[in-house]
C-alpha cells in the first residue's frame, strides 16, 4: 500500500526553537488519485471536523470530486457548507472554487441504522424491527452505535461513489469520544457483544428449538434468564430475542457485518489522518492511535496538529519579556508596554509548552510527518476560513 | 437561592471543559471548615484518582483529601456492575448466584444491554449516599457528582423515563421512583461547567434547555479556564483597530532595556507584540460575546481561572477556595 506522504521533505524553521522534524506534503495525499478514503481521527475536541472539512474543500478546489461526512459540526459551521437540514444525505456546497466538486453530510446514526435495515428486509419485516423496544434503544443510545453507523454510511458512500461514480474522494471525521480508539474498536465490540455468548443463548430456542441443550448449559441458562427476568422484565428478553433473531436472518450476524465493515478501512486507498492538539492528553490518544494502526497495518498519512501557538517575536524569550515588564512596573511607568510583555510571556510559555509535547510525541513515532494550524482567535465558520486552514496543511501559510 | 441547603450537586458539561477538575474543586470547597464530602464518578474513567494522586478508587467510599479548615473529602468510583450485584443482593438475595453470573459474563450483559438498568444503578448509588443517616444525621454534607456529559446528562437523571419500558412495577420500578425523588428535590443541583468558546457554550444553552424541559433543577453554570484581559477596554479597543501608541511603546521596551536576541531590531518585536495584542483583543471580544449569550440564561454563574501548566493539588485547592468566595459553600 502507497501513501504519497510517506516522503517527508526536510524543511528548517529558522525562527522557531527546536525545529520540527517532519512536514507533510498534504497536497500530494489529496491530488493523488488513488486516495480515496480518508479518515480523520483524534480524541474528542481537537478539531476533527473542521480539519475533514479544509482537506474536503481544498481537495475539491484543486479538482477531486469530493465528499465530506461530518458527524457533530459546530452550527455556523455547518451552515456554512449548506448544512441545515440533518438529513443523512450529501448535499452539494455552494462557493467552492475551480473544477472540483464538494458535497457534505451530516451523519444521522439512527437514520443510518433504519435505512440499514430498510434497504435488507421487506416492508412488514422492516417495520417489526423498526418498531421494536429494544432495536430502538440500540439504535438511538448504545454506547458505539455511533462509530458503527459511521463505518456503516461510510461504506454506504463508497458503493455509491462507485456505482455512480458521485465522488471519488470521501473524507471522513469521527465521533467525538474520550479515545481516538472508540472508532476503531466500537464496531467490533458492539459485534461480538451482540453476537456474543448469551445472545446465542437467548435467541437459541428460537434458532435450534427442538435440538435441546446440554444440561450444565441449560442449568446456566436458566439461571440466567431467571433473573434477568426478574430483573430487567420478561417482555425486554422477549423484544430482545425477536430483534437479535430478524436481525440475523437480515444480516448473518452482527460480528460478520461488523467485519466487513470494519475491513473497508483496510482497503488500498483508504488513508488516515490523525488530528490532535498539542496537549498532553490529545497527543497521548493520537499516540496510542498510530500505534494502533500500524499494529492493523493501516496507512497512517500523517498528523494534524491543530491550535499551535505562534508568535512573530520569537526572539523575546519569557524571561527577557518578565523581566522587562518587572523593570516598567517598579519604575511604575509603561503600563501598556508592561500588560503586552506579560501577554507574550504568556505565549511564549504555551509555546515552549507546545513544542516540548510535539518533539516528545515525533521523538517516539519519528516516521510521522506532521501539518501545523495555528491557534486562531476565533472559530472557523465559513468556507474563506476553511480554505485559511487548508493553505496552513499544505503549508502554504506557517506559523 | 442559598447554597447551603443543596445536598446534590451533579457537574456537566461538555468534553474537554474540565468537568472532573470542576466536581473536585467543589468537593473540597463544600467539605472546607470541618464537613463531609463525597465526590462520586460513574464513567469508569479514574478521573478523580489521578486528580488527586491516589490508586485507582474501589468501589467503596473512600478519603481522598482533607478540605481547608479540617473537612474530609471521600470519593467513589462507582461500578454498574458492582452495583447490580449489591442489588441483586438487596433485593433477591442473590449474591453468589450474582457472582456465578458475573463469571458467566451475565452482569455485563443486563447492564449494558437493558435500556436505563445501567443508569438507575447508578444513579441510585449515589443518592443512596445523598439520603444515608447515622444517628440522625446525614453521613454526607453533600454529594457532588462528575456526571455524564451535557449531551446525555438529561437522559442519565431522568431514570424515571428511562425504565419506563423495562418496570412497571418492581424493585426497579421502585428504585427509579426513589431516584427521582432525590434528583426532583429542592437540595438537588445540576451544574454545568464551559469555556467561553462557541461550542461549549451553545451545548450549554442547549443543555439547560433540556433541563428544563424534563423537570430538572438547573444550578449554576462554571466558566472555567478563564484568561483574565491584561489590557483595559479603551487599550483592547485601541490593540483592535491598530492604533496602539508604537512610538510610547518602543520608548518603553528602550527604557526597560528589552532588546531581542540575534540583534532583532525593536522595531520588528513592537511590531509583533502589537499583532499580539490584537489577537488578544480580538479572543476577548470573543469571549464577550460567549458571556453575553449565557448571561441571557438568567443563570447564576462563576468563573474559574486557567491553570497552567495543568492541575495539581495546589491548583485544586486554589480552585476550591475561590469557589467558596463566588459563593459554592
Amino acid at each position: 500500500m502507497t501513501t504519497p506522504a510517506k516522503k517527508p521533505r526536510a524543511r528548517a524553521t529558522p525562527a522557531a526553537p527546536p525545529a520540527r522534524p517532519a512536514t507533510w506534503d498534504v497536497d500530494a495525499l489529496i491530488d493523488n488519485e488513488a486516495t480515496r478514503i480518508i479518515v480523520c481521527c483524534g480524541s474528542g475536541g481537537v478539531g476533527k471536523t473542521t480539519t475533514a472539512a479544509a482537506l474536503g474543500l481544498r481537495a475539491a478546489e484543486r479538482g477531486r470530486r469530493v465528499c465530506v461526512m461530518t458527524i457533530d459540526p459546530a452550527r455556523r459551521l455547518a451552515q456554512s457548507m449548506g448544512l441545515t437540514e440533518l438529513d443523512n444525505e450529501p448535499r452539494p456546497v455552494s462557493g467552492v472554487q475551480g473544477d472540483g466538486e464538494l458535497s457534505a453530510m451530516m451523519l444521522d446514526m439512527k437514520r443510518t441504522f433504519d435505512e440499514m435495515v430498510e434497504g435488507h428486509a421487506d416492508a412488514d419485516r422492516a417495520e417489526q424491527i423498526l418498531s421494536n423496544p429494544f432495536y430502538q434503544a440500540l439504535s438511538s443510545s448504545f454506547a458505539g452505535t455511533q462509530e458503527y453507523m459511521a463505518m456503516e454510511k461510510l461504506g454506504r458512500l463508497r458503493a455509491t461513489a462507485d456505482s455512480e461514480g458521485t465522488w471519488d474522494l470521501i473524507i471522513v471525521d469521527t465521533p467525538p469520544s474520550r479515545s481516538a480508539l472508540d472508532f476503531l474498536d466500537a464496531p467490533a465490540r458492539m459485534g461480538s457483544f451482540l453476537d456474543g455468548r448469551f445472545i446465542r443463548l437467548l435467541t437459541a430456542p428460537a434458532r435450534s428449538a427442538g435440538k435441546g441443550f446440554g444440561r450444565l448449559v441449560s442449568t446456566g441458562f436458566g439461571m440466567f434468564t431467571s433473573v434477568l427476568t426478574k430483573v430487567i422484565g420478561g417482555q425486554v428478553l422477549k423484544d430482545l430475542q425477536a430483534f437479535v433473531g430478524a436481525f440475523e436472518a437480515l444480516f448473518g450476524g452482527f460480528r460478520e457485518r461488523a467485519e466487513a465493515t470494519y475491513s473497508l478501512l483496510q482497503e488500498e486507498g483508504t488513508s488516515f489522518v490523525v488530528v490532535a492538539v498539542p496537549e498532553r492528553d490529545a497527543l497521548r490518544e493520537a499516540s496510542y492511535f498510530v500505534e494502533r494502526l500500524k499494529a492493523d497495518q493501516m496507512p497512517l498519512a500523517g498528523l494534524v496538529l491543530n491550535r499551535v501557538q505562534a508568535t512573530g517575536a520569537p526572539m523575546l524569550s519569557e524571561e527577557q519579556a518578565l523581566a522587562g515588564a518587572e523593570r516598567l512596573d517598579e519604575a511604575e511607568e509603561g503600563e501598556l508596554t508592561s500588560a503586552l510583555l506579560h501577554l507574550h510571556a504568556q505565549r511564549m510559555a504555551t509555546l515552549s509548552r507546545q513544542h516540548h509535547l510535539a518533539d516528545r510525541f515525533s521523538g517516539a513515532h519519528p516516521g510521522v510527518a506532521v501539518a501545523e494550524v495555528p491557534a486562531f482567535a476565533g472559530d472557523v465558520h465559513d468556507l474563506e476560513g476553511l480554505r485559511r486552514v487548508g493553505r496552513f496543511l499544505a503549508g502554504e501559510l506557517s506559523r | 437561592m442559598a447554597r447551603d441547603d443543596i445536598r446534590l450537586h451533579v457537574v456537566s458539561g461538555k468534553g474537554g471543559t474540565g468537568k472532573t477538575t470542576v466536581a473536585a474543586a467543589l468537593a473540597l470547597a463544600l467539605a472546607t471548615g470541618g464537613r463531609r464530602t463525597l465526590l462520586v464518578e460513574v464513567e469508569g474513567r479514574q478521573g478523580i484518582a489521578q486528580l488527586f494522586d491516589v490508586p485507582p478508587l474501589p468501589y467503596t467510599e473512600r478519603k481522598v483529601a482533607v478540605a481547608p479548615g479540617g473537612g474530609d473529602v471521600y470519593a467513589l468510583a462507582i461500578d454498574a456492575e458492582e452495583a447490580m450485584l449489591d442489588y441483586l443482593d438487596m433485593f433477591y438475595s442473590l449474591r453468589r448466584a450474582g457472582s456465578a453470573l458475573r463469571r458467566m459474563g451475565a452482569i455485563e450483559f443486563a447492564t449494558t444491554i437493558a435500556p436505563g438498568l445501567r443508569d438507575v444503578l447508578l444513579t441510585g448509588k449515589f443518592c443512596e449516599a445523598v439520603k444515608r443517616q447515622e444517628d440522625g444525621e446525614f453521613v454526607y454534607d453533600a454529594v457532588v457528582v462528575d456526571a455524564p456529559p451535557t449531551g446525555r446528562v438529561t437522559r442519565f437523571l431522568n431514570v424515571n423515563r428511562e425504565v419506563a419500558d423495562i418496570a412497571k412495577v418492581g424493585p426497579i420500578r421502585s428504585q427509579a421512583d426513589s431516584v427521582m425523588r432525590v434528583i426532583n428535590s429542592p437540595h438537588t443541583a445540576v451544574h454545568l461547567v464551559t469555556l467561553l468558546e462557541e461550542m461549549p457554550v451553545q451545548e450549554t444553552i442547549d443543555g439547560v434547555e433540556a433541563l428544563h424541559n424534563n423537570g430538572l433543577p438547573s444550578g449554576q453554570i462554571i466558566v472555567n479556564m478563564l484568561r483574565t484581559p491584561l489590557l483595559d477596554d479603551d487599550e483592547l479597543a485601541a490593540a483592535s483597530e491598530g492604533t496602539l501608541d508604537r512610538d510610547a511603546i518602543t520608548a518603553d521596551l528602550k527604557a526597560a532595556g528589552v532588546i531581542g536576541r540575534r540583534g532583532a531590531t525593536t522595531a520588528a518585536l513592537v511590531e509583533a507584540l502589537i499583532d499580539e495584542a490584537r489577537d488578544h483583543a480580538e479572543r476577548v471580544e470573543l469571549e464577550r460575546q460567549e458571556r453575553d449569550r449565557l448571561d441571557r440564561l438568567g443563570l447564576p454563574i462563576v468563573s474559574l481561572p486557567l491553570v497552567e501548566g495543568g492541575i495539581d493539588l495546589t491548583a485544586l485547592y486554589d480552585l476550591a477556595t475561590q469557589l467558596r468566595e463566588q459563593g459554592l459553600r
